[in-house]
């Protein structure tokens, strides 16, 4: 039996022995990854429901409230998530294409745009925080209703926008930290080689995540912060 | 995923309608539009959310059918969850 040679399959060694080839292990993971992001979803879903149906109870109000927002700050926002979404498919596609140091490069840069982007958001609650915009005991909204200069925002009302603004920006901003996270530990990983044209399913994946965080901001914008900008 | 591999020249194009797209939101905001303002708005935010989920996120692509029908279902679940509280919480009449 010891001297007779068996063949054995060459595989690429991160194949794992349940998956018939790398292809359907690539899908496998994929489709798993997919299914989380359904349940995040229904997970933000929730919070932009009661958002949605007390900004229809209370419009005038979440529009004065919305307008204290920094709008400059919510684009330029909205701007550098895309930036890193393209970095991210940018260094993706350099995986599929085997090239390790572009890969390192695009996936720093994502790193730059995303604590860019946490930087930006630290300010504008800072600011906030200065003006006592944040829900609690300190809490005051000096405002008229737009429009009507004799008629004083409810200030049980602004702060209900605040709690949602807060809440939603707030487990926004928690994912982009895990996200930044996730993409550190892939700089680190990649710079060591450890993504190739065969095998480069964390950063697919990770790629995945980061650009549903784009997305729920890509819907953030314009509700918190554009609900009423004419007057 | 395939190992379909998007031309950079197809994420440059999306990249740039989508910095475009979001100026476009801002800047309407300041216009008048009565209550179309938030449909604008959503509406444009809706066309750069697809932008990224076929294209940047590859579903486009994908030779796996099985992502169409998971990415179908939670926007389905979603608007079951908004579509159904908003019709309740809209159509009561308030004190």
């Amino acid at each position: 039996m010891a001297d007779r040679p068996i063949a054995v399959e060459q595989h690429n060694p991160a194949l794992k022995h349940h998956f018939v080839d790398m292809e359907q292990q690539r899908e496998a993971s994929s489709l798993g990854m997919w299914l989380f992001l359904a349940t995040e979803i229904m997970f933000f879903g929730g919070m932009f429901c009661a958002y949605l149906i007390y900004r229809y109870w209370y419009f005038p109000d979440f529009a004065a409230a919305s307008s204290s927002l920094d709008i400059t700050l919510g684009t330029v926002n909205t701007a550098v998530l895309i930036c890193s979404s393209l970095t991210v498919v940018m260094a993706v596609r350099s995986a599929q294409l085997g090239k390790r140091q572009q890969q390192v490069v695009y996936l720093a840069l994502t790193l730059v745009l995303g604590l860019a982007f946490l930087g930006i958001k630290g300010i504008e609650w800072t600011s906030k925080f200065k003006e006592h915009h944040i829900p609690g005991p300190t809490f005051n909204f000096e405002a008229s209703l737009p429009g009507h200069p004799d008629q004083p925002v409810d200030q049980h009302h602004a702060q209900l926008f605040f709690s949602l603004y807060f809440a939603m920006t707030g487990m926004h901003a928690l994912h982009m930290i895990i996200g930044v996270g996730i993409f550190t530990y892939l700089l680190y990983h990649a710079w060591k080689g450890a993504y190739t044209p065969e095998y480069h399913t964390p950063l697919e994946n990770s790629g995945l995540y980061w650009h549903f965080v784009d997305i729920v901001w890509i819907y953030l914008f314009p509700l918190l912060y554009l609900i009423d900008r004419k007057k | 995923m395939s190992e379909h591999i998007v031309p950079t020249k197809t994420n440059v194009a999306v990249w740039l309608t989508l910095l475009v797209l979001t100026g476009v939101t801002a800047g309407v905001a300041f216009i008048d539009l009565g209550p179309f303002n938030t449909v604008v708005a959503l509406v444009i935010a809706t066309v750069k959310a697809l932008l990224v989920v076929l294209i940047f996120m590859h579903v486009k692509y994908t030779s796996e059918k099985l992502v169409k029908v998971v990415v179908i279902s939670a926007i389905f679940f979603l608007a079951l969850l908004l579509g159904l509280s908003l019709a309740d919480y809209t159509t009561r009449l308030l004190m």
